[in-house]
């Protein structure tokens, strides 16, 4: 609670107080009008100050003018009859209550959100010849060696030279799982170091680090207002006005009509009266405050998943997405090449069936072995795929004399015996009769022979990212009608993996300019209420990405051209986020409308009320305070419902983590 | 030329009225005032004297909303 808030309550409890003791207090005649003075100026003597000073600036349609005539209005008729004071305190007394109420949500919520994104660090530590010194992270030059203890955050982007540790990408990505870190690998500023020591030497300026990139992103994403947003400025712009003018006509007409019409009483306390109800329910905040608010929560929820949403406006149209086009290299697979199967061939030249499961594990680590060995010196992205699967550490003393035969592949001596390892073509040159790979194979193949004799062949290719699958699978479950993959891949590669992943369409061979072209030829063939999404990284694909309805980039491991260009950045580059930001963009559009339908409802239907004479102030001030209320929990519930999913708790402890390194 | 700054006031509705009272300002291009970031991206003409552009827009604010705050 802020001094203000605090302050406010005080006041609220004060005259609630000093209403019910009023209440017991006998009829004093004009001294019981003074007495509920009190309360009322207590509660309301703000609005009174502020309802002055709006008349001062021109600004007829303030809402504390209106509380003020609305509340004058009440306690002088209260006066004029000798009735019930507390109708005016209690307006004024639940209006305040609902101010409270709502300046305690949103500043509970902004807290919760601003908690979510903490990853500004504050400080970095330098090493300088030997010693270390505290600074500004905006001071470090690009190339400096800054020291990140356990605990805390890793302020710069930059490459690990000493030390090895687990770093918590939460923060970032939503990835609850640490990843590991060694020597010579990049670290992304952000991420909480987990256990040991790490010197890191810088490769971005702060600016330029991931960690401002993501903050600049977050702070600026609701500056976009969505068009349901602009609705409701525009609708609060109207309806005051309209109100007051509807209250004043009601005040006047009909007792004016009484008189002059049917000759009668004019009724005008009743009239009045029925005017000052509708002044009561004039004030838009229900509805200027939910809005914003659920898209605030919404935008809020979705980094807490990984997905940056650049703005409400996209959230919206996020919701709305029908057509879903994706690249494939780096998108929907990972973009790197690993090992995607070993093939040995038994002893008698059969492929080993799977009842000597034992002795085909044996023969694939052989097989692999033998492999990474004999690339052990390359620096080929195929050569770095076989040592990763292979994993262990290779002893170069076993390996000599190694020769790179271009455009085949590479011989070597390994423990003695000569080993070669290569494609089709260096098979027919050593006239090694080898195994046709059969055409289900997508990749790269290299055929092993040790000694002259034919061991078999490992396929490299680049895999599937491990969501992939998952991700366009309930993208069509929650009504994605066409799902379109975009690559400048063989024809055989591109039919592969649109089927493994279950894509509906696929186009091949394309050049950079083609997707574009093929993206446009799609946006005009679609119906305009049709959102067309594209996800993609890479340069080429930022023009895409700008020219889609909304572009999605994959984050951390894009370009940051794409990201620029893109709408949504996937942090943690897994596609199932997609599927995440949908479904938190329906369900945030679904409380958005709930929110406008149920405010404006309940309005109508008590202004109607109220100008038939059912409704009084109690029900008006009720119906304001209550609707409110109402539709800000609605709103804040986006954030509370995932707190309660068993996937964040990582989450937490990591911020009870930052809690205790702070 | 845009700039960001950050403001304190109290009610959705007043940060509205806020963004109305920002734009109608001289030398200002266009307005967001973002009532949930408690922040304000002003856009400004070519070749204003900012300072003294914001310092009217906090007076025009302030005629709209009295009790709002842009911290310049």
């Amino acid at each position: 609670m802020t001094r203000k808030q605090k302050k406010n309550l005080i006041r609220i409890l004060i005259a609630s107080g000093l209403l019910v003791i009023l209440h017991f207090v006998p009829d004093l005649g004009i001294i019981r009008f003074f007495l509920y003075l009190i309360p009322y100026l207590i509660v309301g003597g703000d609005i009174l100050k502020k309802a002055a000073k709006g008349i001062w600036n021109r600004q007829p349609f303030d809402e504390c003018l209106l509380m003020a005539i609305a509340t004058i209005g009440a306690m002088a008729i209260a006066l004029y009859s000798n009735g019930d004071y507390t109708e005016g305190i209690a307006v004024m007394l639940f209006y305040q209550i609902g101010e409270w109420f709502q300046s305690y949500a949103v500043g509970k919520s902004r807290r919760n959100i601003a908690a979510l994104m903490d990853i500004r660090p504050d400080n970095a530590r330098v090493l300088e010849d030997g010693q270390m010194r505290d600074t500004d992270p905006d001071e470090v030059a690009t190339g400096s060696i800054i020291v990140v203890e356990p605990g805390e955050k890793i302020p710069i982007d930059g490459v690990v030279i000493k030390g090895r540790s687990s770093v918590d990408t939460a923060a970032l990505t939503g990835e609850s799982m640490p990843r590991d870190v060694a020597e010579n690998d990049e670290v992304i500023s952000g991420c909480v170091n987990l256990r040991g020591e790490l010197q890191i030497r810088t490769t971005k300026e702060f600016g330029e680090s991931t960690v401002s990139k993501v903050l600049e992103l977050v702070e600026n994403a609701s500056s976009r207002k969505s068009s349901s947003e602009n609705f409701i400025t525009k609708f609060a712009r109207v309806y005051t006005p309209v109100v007051v003018g509807l209250a004043l006509l009601l005040a006047i007409l009909p007792p004016l009509g009484n008189m002059v019409i049917f000759h009668g009483n004019p009724e005008f306390g009743k009239w009045i009266y029925r005017g000052l109800t509708f002044l009561v329910i004039s004030c838009p905040c229900a509805l200027v405050i939910s809005i914003p608010l659920t898209f605030f929560a919404g935008l809020g929820a979705a980094s807490k998943e990984g997905v940056l949403i650049k703005g409400s406006n996209y959230l919206e149209a996020m919701s709305k997405v029908r057509i879903l086009v994706f690249d494939k290299t780096g998108t929907l697979t990972k973009g790197v090449f690993s090992v995607a199967g070993i093939y040995p061939v038994a002893a008698g030249g059969e492929k080993s069936s799977d009842g000597k499961a034992a002795e085909d594990r044996a023969a694939k680590e052989e097989l692999l072995e033998l492999a990474a060995m004999a690339e052990c010196a390359s620096t080929h992205p195929i050569a770095k795929s076989l040592r990763s699967a292979y994993g262990k550490e290779i002893d170069r003393s076993l390996v000599d004399d190694i020769t790179e035969i271009s455009g085949f592949g590479v011989s070597a001596l390994i423990r003695g015996k000569r080993v070669l390892a290569g494609n089709d073509k260096l098979m027919k040159k050593e006239q090694i009769s080898y195994e046709n790979a059969g055409a289900e194979q997508i990749g790269t193949i290299v055929h092993v022979a040790k000694e002259g004799v034919y061991l078999g062949y490992v396929v490299i290719a680049d895999t599937l990212r491990e969501g992939s699958k998952e991700a366009i699978a309930s993208l069509h479950a929650m009504g994605i009608e066409k799902t379109v993959m975009l690559t400048g891949d063989e024809e055989t590669v591109a039919k592969s993996i649109a089927e493994q992943v279950g894509i509906t369409e696929y186009a091949a061979k394309l050049l950079p300019g083609d997707k574009v072209e093929k993206v446009e030829a799609m946006l005009s063939e679609k119906r305009p209420d049709r959102i067309l999404a594209f996800a993609g990284d890479g340069i080429n694909d930022a023009p895409v990405l700008a020219r889609a309805d909304i572009g999605i980039a994959m984050g951390a491991m894009g370009s940051d051209a794409a990201i620029e260009a893109a709408d949504v950045v996937l942090m943690d580059d897994d596609p199932k986020g997609i599927a995440a930001a949908i479904r938190i963009s329906k369900r945030c559009m679904k409380i958005v409308y709930e929110n406008i339908w149920f405010a404006i409802g309940i309005k109508v239907l008590c202004l109607i009320l109220g100008a038939v004479g059912i409704a009084n102030m109690w029900l008006a001030i009720f119906a304001d305070v209550g609707v409110m209320i109402l539709c800000v929990l609605n709103a804040i519930r986006i954030l509370l419902k995932r707190k309660k999913q068993p996937a964040n708790i990582p989450c937490r402890q990591n911020d009870l983590m930052q809690e205790e390194a702070a | 030329m845009k700039k960001t700054y950050k403001i304190e006031v109290d009610c959705a509705n007043c940060a509205a009225k806020m963004e109305e009272a920002t734009k109608k300002t001289q030398g200002i291009k266009d307005a967001t005032v973002n009532f949930m970031a408690l922040k304000m991206v002003v856009e400004f003409e070519e070749g204003v004297d900012q300072d003294a552009v914001m310092k009217n827009v906090l007076k025009n604010c302030r005629k709209v909303e009295d009790d709002c705050e842009i911290f310049l």
